[in-house]
């Protein structure tokens, strides 16, 4: 994980869309220049949707240029199913390894914010999904329950599929054990932020990702328990057109606020500001 | 007559035959009384074989049985003075979850578990255990009322899972299996939760963080069902999954109570009359009340503080971990 140490939280060439000259934008299909999203933080242009960044992209979003200091980087999955499907648990881990080039789902670690100590865990979709195993939910708790000690509030970002299948039952215990850590570190009287961006499902939504004393959102993420398909499946109609997404959750009353991606810093810094004593 | 799974086919014949020597001979019958004597010693040895070597996938078909006992069911054996309450004060009363308070072995306890509907009309009713926010959210409500009133939880599990509908995801099905999951580690009141079917995810483990985790040993509990794992990763290119799938994912899943004891994530596997508990729901009744007696008796001297320290560290300590440079 040193490659964002190097490039100093400059925000990574390296993005989660197809290569080339132009993308395509997954919300209104309209191909725009690549160069173009970069400059806008990842965000369309024509509709402002908000693409799914890097947790090296994201941790340079929040954190003060360098002030990022990563917890548990060498924390692994032991693979307690030796679970195999048609490739190996172990192998899927090695070609998210490699085509990511970060070790695991989540990264947390300690950052300022503004100027304002905070610990921070960011999800990363594009390894396995963003889904939760053992390594994703140790580091989580790592993360409150130093910031607990360290009196420092937790930010979390989440973009996950939920969780991780293939470590079965231990991956659903996680679920429990993230909650655990939040039961405790609300004891501190220090705020949990909770950032959900797109995609936040099943065991993550279900756990820490919805237990944020403060949720925000990006604009029209999609955010919910179980995923649109198998809700179709299960009641055979066609589901409404916003249907979980955040602008949706907003309206149900289930998060405080959909925050635009450039401004997101600046709502945590005010955030943090009004609620944590310097 | 019996509801008989296809592995068990080959008993099927066989009771079904020594039912209709029984109803020839009236009991009278000196040869044919031997005759059956015989032919249900070998249904039972045929019976202990069969179980002796269950797949994975089997053993969800048992714990699925549609004559399994339900959360109710062994309410009313374990229980007495059953006082339902309902409702979870926000928006409506969930019939896929029942909680209350009734006496056990003489003691007032608070008792809450998943409930599935054995009639079709039933199982609409109980929407086939599948609970929506508001069950979780009753259940929170009746676990604070024990913590209140100072009573031991105890919960039952058994759903395939938290409903997947339109009206759960507006009312917040994750937040409110979030808040449970947050809420259980502060509730200072011992708390037993017994996997007794189907231990479906989410849904499930929102009941289930308990100071001691118990499963029946035909019960399964897993972050999945082995159809929707299937779905997920045996699909091949358009090929359709189907028995086989659910075979390997079942098998790759871990999902039995085995599996879950040599994990670390449950403390116990309550024995299962041969057959499955609905083949005798007294014997079964009875060895989950005798675990039960022994795991309250265990916990009754804790400090509230000891037991929420404990109830912390044992799903604190889950999670199957290596350190790696690089
Ligand atoms: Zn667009």
């Amino acid at each position: 994980m040193a490659w964002f140490k190097k490039e100093k939280n400059k925000v990574s060439k390296k993005v989660k869309v197809p290569e080339g000259l132009w993308v395509k934008c997954n919300s209104c299909k309209e191909i725009i220049y690549r160069k173009e999203v970069d400059r806008n933080l990842m965000v369309c242009p024509k509709c402002n949707y908000h693409f799914r960044i890097s947790a090296g992209q994201r941790i340079s979003l929040l954190a003060d240029n360098g002030s990022f200091t990563e917890m548990g980087q060498y924390l692994a999955s032991k693979d307690p199913l030796n679970f195999k499907d048609q490739i190996t648990y172990k192998e899927r881990l090695k070609d998210s390894q490699k085509k990511t080039n970060i070790k695991e789902a989540a990264t947390a670690g300690r950052a300022l914010i503004g100027n304002h100590p905070a610990m921070l865990v960011v999800l990363d979709f594009a390894f396995m999904g963003g889904s939760m195993g053992s390594v994703v939910g140790e580091k989580f708790v790592i993360a409150a329950e130093k910031a607990a000690e360290e009196a420092m509030p937790l930010i979390s970002v989440a973009s996950s599929g939920g969780a991780r299948m293939h470590e079965g039952i231990v991956s659903l215990m996680q679920m429990a054990k993230t909650s655990a850590s939040l039961a405790r570190f609300k004891e501190t009287g220090l705020p949990f932020i909770s950032i959900l961006a797109d995609p936040t499902f099943g065991g993550v939504s279900a756990s820490f990702a919805m237990l944020g004393d403060i949720i925000i959102a990006e604009p029209k993420s999609l955010i919910g328990f179980a995923g649109p398909r198998v809700i179709e499946q299960t009641i055979k109609q066609q589901l409404p057109e916003n249907f979980q997404t955040a602008e949706f959750l907003l309206e149900h009353g289930m998060i405080d606020m959909i925050v635009n991606r450039k401004e997101l810093k600046q709502t945590v810094i005010k955030l943090l500001s009004l609620l944590v004593e310097k | 007559m019996h509801y008989y799974l296809d592995f068990e086919r080959p008993v099927a014949e066989l009771e079904n035959k020594i039912e209709e020597l029984k109803n020839l001979a009236d009991g009278r019958d000196m040869n044919i009384a031997s005759e059956i004597e015989k032919l249900e010693k070998k249904a039972r040895d045929l019976r202990a074989d069969i179980f002796s070597k269950i797949t994975p996938w089997q053993k969800t078909l048992i714990a699925r049985h549609p004559e399994r006992p339900y959360s109710l069911d062994y309410i009313d054996l374990l229980m007495e003075d059953f006082v339902e309450l309902h409702g979870d004060r926000r928006f409506a009363d969930d019939h896929a979850i029942v909680a209350g308070f009734a006496r056990f072995q003489g003691m007032p306890v608070a008792v809450i578990g998943h409930q599935k509907g054995r009639t079709t009309k039933e199982r609409i009713e109980r929407n086939f255990g599948q609970p929506h926010p508001e069950g979780y959210r009753k259940a929170m409500r009746i676990m604070k009322l024990a913590e209140k009133f100072k009573k031991p939880i105890i919960t039952l599990i058994d759903t395939p899972g938290a409903y997947p509908g339109i009206g759960a995801e507006e009312r917040g099905q994750a937040e409110a299996i979030a808040q449970n999951l947050q809420g259980m580690f502060l509730i200072k009141t011992p708390v037993i939760s017994i996997v007794i079917g189907e231990g479906g995810s989410g849904g499930a483990l929102a009941l289930a963080v308990g100071d001691r985790v118990l499963m029946l040993e035909h019960s399964v509990y897993s972050v999945i069902s082995p159809e929707g794992c299937a779905a997920i990763l045996w699909k091949k290119n358009g090929s359709s999954v189907g028995q086989k799938e659910y075979e390997n994912a079942s098998e790759a899943l871990k999902l039995t109570s085995q599996n879950l004891r040599d994990f670390g994530v449950i403390d116990e596997i309550i024995p299962e009359p041969l057959g499955g508990a609905h083949r005798n729901r007294d014997e079964a009744a009875s060895a989950i009340g005798a675990a039960l007696s022994r795991r309250l008796d265990e916990l009754k001297d804790k400090s509230f503080d000891e037991l929420l320290e404990e109830r912390y560290n044992k799903f604190r300590l889950i999670g199957e971990l290596k350190e790696e440079n690089q």
